[in-house]
């Protein structure tokens, strides 16, 4: 009985019809998925996204130079050349950071006695070009002064832990 | 009529142009593709006069299948098209002389060279009748009345050529394990799991 | 003005070739906008049978994400690879797109619509749709590489293969009909929709959407462009508007193959229940929503199913399909003689 039981169904494809039937459920579920350019997930204050060089409330650059980053970045993406400055501060005559190598790992961050480079939230910075990529100091502080709010706010939620 | 005959040179043409390439084309699956352009201006040709059911069963048999199954064993193989060329002048004259004597054949048989046009009514005799039914419908007539027992024994043929085919290249090789799909459908719960208590730190032994 | 226009379209030789030639369009332009929009649903239903949400930003709802496709594919570069065969490589795409486009002149749309009404339809069909795999063929041989060729090895067999038991499927109607005339296909069937071949003849119904899936390469059966093992099977080489043409034959493939299963076994373009409301409604309206169902399972399957393995394939086509539709054949013919129920002509 068992075996006619068997054959029966796998003559009436009893398998393949609850598969079907199962993935036509499914179809109407809500969506898992969100609708991403409009709405987005939320994000970790630690999370490790575009780079940006941070200034002080009075437009101080707050980068000194101590090249802790340099020396820490394990894909060697940073290079950084300093001399004083004309009022004897010590401040970087250049700061770039090669994004095409960068790993996201966050150690230069962490390196930073003064919080100046951060990784930010920004994860949308695709280029047409790999030259685009190659980021200078300039583009570092633009960074810095477009993203100040979310990258202080994220900060200063992250300091109890610190 | 006019474009009834256009067509009909048009179509004979590139039939028999294109059988020239067949065997003279230096790469075999040029040639069978030669060989599908050939079939296919034949079913056109079936087509012109008439014979819808001849040329879709042309189209559908040697196009869609055989011509398919050559063009398969040919891609695969590995040619040397040099070699094979090499004793073509030699074999020329015997080729010829085949062919001679099949336009010869056919021409006796359609009465052009000098025979009786005998042949010829029992064609016409076809055409009358297709007149009547439809020429599906005529060739059916035919096939499964007054020629039932011949239609039977080309099937016997055929399936004695399948069997035998089958016989000559099945090789029963030992230890070679085979999937049973209907053995593995019919794998129960039972068969195939056991569900055991393991002890704490006892393991299972 | 109306009546020497189609006094011209009917009577003059130069206006039968416009006739013509409109008719052949007004099949062909809605079959691409239809072949568009396929595209457009198979990726809308298998992304919400995988929970996600599918083109939704080019246009309302994305309904304008295929036109971006094919703008894509049109302005994109196309490359011949420098070892391929470069004539056969460029009619291949051609020859697939073309078959699928031509066998659409037997297909009746409705009562009388159809470009050729010929005596020997359901043969025409089954014939143009045995010749797309040429396209595959060549286009595989051409690229010269190895991945387009083991595709195109594979799509041979595996289309000889079905083939053979869609030509018993296609003998077992021929049986209950009598005719090789699609519309005479059709009008067999008229009645309630437990009339149409379907039902009486479920289990052919069933191996002919089977072979169908695997006539058009579609997903258990898409084993020529199977991602994981072949890179895209036979359109490995092929870019831009070659491509596209490989597609658009491919889709075209499809929704002919639909349009085949709703005559010969969804009765065509009779309404499924014979009376009032429902016969108001036009008959190509009801064939176009037959062929719209069977292409919703055809995206619906392809959501659903894992890829067969190569050898399984070929045992489902020889050892169940061809053994169960013969026997088929032979049961309905029988049936047919000995129940009295042979179609007269």
């Amino acid at each position: 009985m068992a075996t006619l039981d068997r054959t029966a169904r796998s003559f009436l494809l009893t398998e393949l019809v609850s598969g079907f039937m199962l993935t036509l459920r499914y179809m109407f579920k809500p969506k898992a998925t969100i609708n991403y350019p409009y709405e987005r997930s939320p994000l970790s204050p630690r999370f490790r996204g575009e780079h940006a060089l941070r200034r002080y409330p009075n437009g101080e650059e707050r980068c000194i130079a101590c090249k802790l980053c340099e020396a820490i970045c394990p894909a060697q993406a940073i290079t950084i050349e300093a001399e004083p400055r004309e009022d004897g501060s010590r401040r970087t005559t250049r700061y770039d950071i090669d994004m095409t190598k960068c790993i996201y790992c966050g150690f230069c961050q962490e390196a930073c006695p003064v919080d100046a480079i951060v990784e930010g939230p920004n994860t949308e910075f695709s280029t047409e070009t790999r030259e685009e990529l190659l980021y200078d100091k300039d583009k570092l502080l633009a960074n810095g002064d477009r993203w100040e709010a979310e990258l202080a706010a994220n900060l200063q939620a992250d300091a109890a832990y610190r | 009529m006019l474009l009834q005959a256009i067509a009909f040179y048009v179509f004979a043409a590139v039939t028999v142009g294109s059988g020239a390439m067949v065997v003279v084309s230096r790469n075999p699956v040029y040639s069978v593709l030669f060989l599908i352009l050939a079939f296919f201006n034949a079913a056109a040709l079936f087509l012109l006069i008439g014979a819808e059911f001849i040329a879709m069963i042309l189209v559908i048999v040697y196009v869609g299948a055989v011509a398919v199954l050559f063009l398969f064993v040919v891609m695969m193989l590995d040619i040397n098209v040099a070699k094979i060329k090499e004793g073509f002048l030699d074999y020329l004259p015997i080729g010829a002389m085949i062919g001679a004597a099949l336009l010869a054949e056919i021409l006796f048989g359609l009465g052009v060279l000098g025979g009786t046009a005998g042949t010829v009514s029992t064609f016409s005799k076809a055409g009358t009748q297709a007149l009547v039914l439809d020429n599906t419908r005529a060739i059916g007539r035919v096939l499964y009345t007054q020629y039932f027992y011949l239609f039977q024994v080309a099937g016997l043929v055929l399936l004695v050529a399948m069997i035998g085919a089958i016989v000559l290249t099945l090789r029963r090789r030992p230890g070679v394990r085979r999937q049973r799909v209907s053995e593995q459908l019919y794998r129960s719960k039972e068969a195939a799991i056991t569900v055991v208590k393991v002890p704490t730190r006892g393991g299972v032994s | 003005m109306f009546t020497t226009v189609s006094t011209f379209l009917t009577t003059n030789w130069l206006g039968q070739a416009i006739l013509i030639l409109l008719e052949c369009l007004a099949v062909t332009v809605p079959l691409l906008v239809a072949v568009a929009y396929m595209t457009y649903v198979d990726r809308k239903v298998w992304a919400s049978i995988q929970l996600r949400r599918g083109p939704n930003v080019v246009g309302p709802f994305g309904l304008l994400q295929p036109f971006a496709d094919g703008l894509k594919l049109v302005l994109k570069e196309t490359i011949i690879p420098s070892s391929a065969n470069s004539v056969l490589f460029i009619i291949a795409p051609m020859i697939t797109f073309v078959t699928a486009l031509v066998a659409w002149a037997v297909v009746p749309f409705n009562d009388g619509w159809v470009i050729a009404d010929i005596n020997v339809g359901i043969l025409y069909l089954f014939a143009i749709s045995s010749l797309g795999v040429y396209g595959i063929i060549m286009g595989g041989w051409a690229s010269n590489s190895k991945y387009p060729f083991l595709g195109s090895l594979r799509s041979a067999a595996q289309m000889v293969s079905y083939e053979v038991s869609i030509g018993f499927v296609i003998i077992t109607v021929l049986l209950c009909v009598g005719s090789l005339n699609l519309s005479q296909v059709v009008i067999a069937q008229a009645g309630w929709f437990w009339n149409w071949f379907w039902l009486p003849l479920l289990p052919m119904f069933v191996i002919f959407f089977v072979s169908a899936l695997a006539e058009t390469n579609r997903t258990p059966f898409d084993l020529p462009m199977s991602e994981a093992e072949l890179v895209a099977g036979f359109h490995t080489e092929y870019s831009a508007m070659t491509f596209g043409l490989f597609f658009l034959g491919e889709y075209a493939n499809m929704i002919l193959l639909s349009a085949m299963g709703a005559v010969l076994f969804l009765g065509g373009w009779m309404s499924p229940i014979p009376y009032a409301p429902f016969t108001w409604v036009p008959g190509i309206i009801w064939f176009c929503l037959k062929i719209a169902m069977l292409l919703f399972v055809f995206s619906w399957t392809k959501g659903t199913l894992p890829r067969y393995r190569y050898d399984q394939l070929m045992r489902l086509g020889w050892k169940v399909f061809l053994p169960v539709s013969l026997g088929w054949v032979v049961l309905t013919a029988a049936v047919l003689q000995f129940g009295g129920w042979v179609p007269k002509h």
